[in-house]
């Protein structure tokens, strides 16, 4: 079964890579903008997958209809997370906004369970057809969807930063802050603009990874596995997370691959992820592309 | 005639930390249209000055008001968008980002297009919009000779090229009124006299008024219509260059003369 299993795992991890890199850029995107470490990242998929079900099942709305929604939804619901949440905690030490988001993650993982119950729920079939031939590999559509979204994100990204006004107000402030609000820009603007963003892209990959395997808290697992890709990658750099994201990926599947042929542990699959977490911090501790400085936590 | 209200009033202003005293009652006007030094030892408070006015500091007590309208309480952001642009003492370009890119922060708040006017971007308004902020900050590069790096990325350059960075930076806000904390700071001569050229220039013909922090005497007295002299948070003198040097005070104080007893 070797090599006709290798490059299947192998797409597969390329696709999932770039699922992980997209969520990986949310989570570096907040950091960078307010230095906040976001532990409800995972949480964040988690909402948006259950707002995007209940939008198509209980209003019984079309995909793309619904899919729209839910990406009004999570940006109010990034913006308010900010400013209810996150804002009143500005100036306060690093470590209590942390708890802060940790805070936040169990809320949202409780008040999940709580609104849509404790079982995993398949999302109504979006696709006419089963499955679609890609280069002679028989791929499910909804991963090539993924592999689109994720592809347009991260050049939405890479326009937002180099041509929009935000975009470099943005990269102003991450630098400095002061400077940046002397030149007058609303730096409190910035930061909801960044838990907004960050909210909506992670509501994407919520969903996508929702359509796949079915919404369940399991989801929020998402979120722990970006910090591989980000410690990889470097924690400031947006660049990096990409990278990292697509690492990590394609390593977990090469990691299942030599488990089943040939190491026969079980459960590689999960694992390696987290030694390579482990290894980079302790060789490189700043990632590939991260800042030598940044803050450690 | 009368008086036009003053650029900026500094109205009694106290700056406290704690139990240390950055600025005890200080009061001063500055006119529309000069070239106003503060000077003094270190220590004695001119950064903390413009940083109350640039709104990086809230006085403990007093007023400050640009053009008559009392702006104690704006936010720092709200002040630079109503006039007021700044550098500072030590360097804050943003040095992982090109010349043009430093210069176009500056533009931000004079950018109309929000986030969604951008991501309409290839329908025409947002376009236009750049094309015309491109064309004014062309004339800012002209003015200043950057030309030659505009596409550098701004923390490879020299101290000399960062300082004029900068001062390009705060000009593309258009402020009426423009703080520069020690210009000069770290240049060689020639450095020195292409920056006090650029300011008497920026003051004359681009109309901004100019508020300088600058230990350099002689550029000082050479540029300068008033100066103010600070010593330990009290303002000790003010007046014309001629007026300032002649006062007692100000050469125990600053220029650490002894002064000799007459008599």
């Amino acid at each position: 079964m070797s090599e006709s299993l290798l490059l299947p795992l192998l797409l597969n991890g390329l696709i999932v890579g770039a699922l992980y890199g997209v969520i990986a850029m949310s989570f570096v995107l907040i950091f960078k903008a307010s230095q906040v470490v976001n532990f409800a990242q995972g949480e964040f998929l988690l909402v948006g997958a259950w707002v995007c079900w209940y939008f198509l099942t209980t209003w019984q709305l079309p995909f793309v209809l619904g899919f729209l929604f839910t990406l009004v939804f999570m940006t109010v619901f990034g913006i308010i997370i900010q400013v209810v949440v996150l804002r009143p905690l500005i100036g306060e030490p690093i470590i209590s906004v942390i708890m802060a988001t940790i805070g936040l993650g169990i809320f949202f993982q409780a008040l999940m369970k709580w609104m849509f119950g404790v079982f995993a729920q398949p999302f109504p079939p979006i696709f006419p057809v089963e499955r679609v031939n890609l280069l002679g590999l028989e791929v499910q559509p909804v991963y090539l969807l993924s592999l689109v979204m994720s592809g347009f994100i991260m050049a939405a990204f890479g326009w937002f930063f180099a041509k929009s006004k935000y975009g470099l107000a943005m990269r102003a402030t991450a630098f400095d802050q002061q400077v940046a609000q002397s030149l007058g820009i609303s730096i409190s603007k910035v930061f909801a603009m960044a838990w907004a963003i960050a909210a909506v892209v992670s509501g994407v990959a919520g969903v996508i990874v929702g359509v796949v395997n079915g919404v369940s808290s399991a989801l929020s697992f998402y979120g722990i596995k970006v910090f591989p890709a980000v410690i990889l990658g470097g924690l400031d750099s947006i660049l990096g997370a990409i990278i990292g994201g697509l690492v990590i990926g394609v390593l977990e599947n090469l990691a299942q691959y030599l488990d089943a042929e040939y190491l026969k542990i079980g459960n590689m699959y999960a694992i390696a992820p987290f030694y390579v977490l482990i290894i980079v911090l302790l060789i490189k501790p700043y990632g590939l592309f991260g800042t030598k400085n940044i803050e450690r936590v | 005639m009368a008086e036009e209200a003053p650029i900026l009033s500094i109205a009694g202003v106290s700056l406290r930390f704690g139990g240390v005293r950055a600025l005890t009652d200080v009061s001063v006007d500055v006119r529309r249209g000069e070239i106003f030094s503060v000077i003094g030892p270190n220590g004695a408070g001119k950064t903390s000055l413009i940083n109350c006015v640039s709104g990086r500091y809230r006085p403990t007590e007093g007023r400050i008001l640009l053009s008559g309208q009392d702006i104690t309480h704006m936010r720092t952001n709200r002040r630079a968008a109503a006039g007021i642009g700044r550098t500072f003492q030590n360097l804050a370009i943003f040095s992982h980002m090109t010349v043009l890119d430093n210069i176009m922060v500056g533009r931000h708040h004079l950018m109309r297009s929000g986030f969604l006017g951008g991501m309409a971007y290839w329908f025409g308004g947002a376009e236009q919009e750049e094309i015309a902020h491109r064309r004014e900050v062309e004339e800012i590069i002209d003015f200043l000779e950057i030309q030659h790096i505009r596409k550098a990325v701004a923390g490879q350059l020299s101290y000399g090229l960062r300082k004029r960075v900068e001062l390009a930076r705060a000009m593309a806000l258009k402020p009426q009124l423009i703080l520069l904390d020690e210009p000069m700071a770290g240049m060689n001569l020639e450095e020195k006299e292409d920056m006090a050229r650029y300011i008497l220039d920026l003051n004359e013909e681009w109309g901004m008024t100019v508020v300088m922090i600058e230990h350099d005497m002689g550029v000082v007295m050479d540029i300068s219509h008033r100066v103010m002299v600070l010593d330990f948070g009290q303002k000790i003198a003010e007046g014309t260059p001629e007026i300032v040097m002649a006062n007692e005070h100000v050469r125990r104080a600053y220029l650490g003369e002894a002064v000799e007893p007459t008599e």
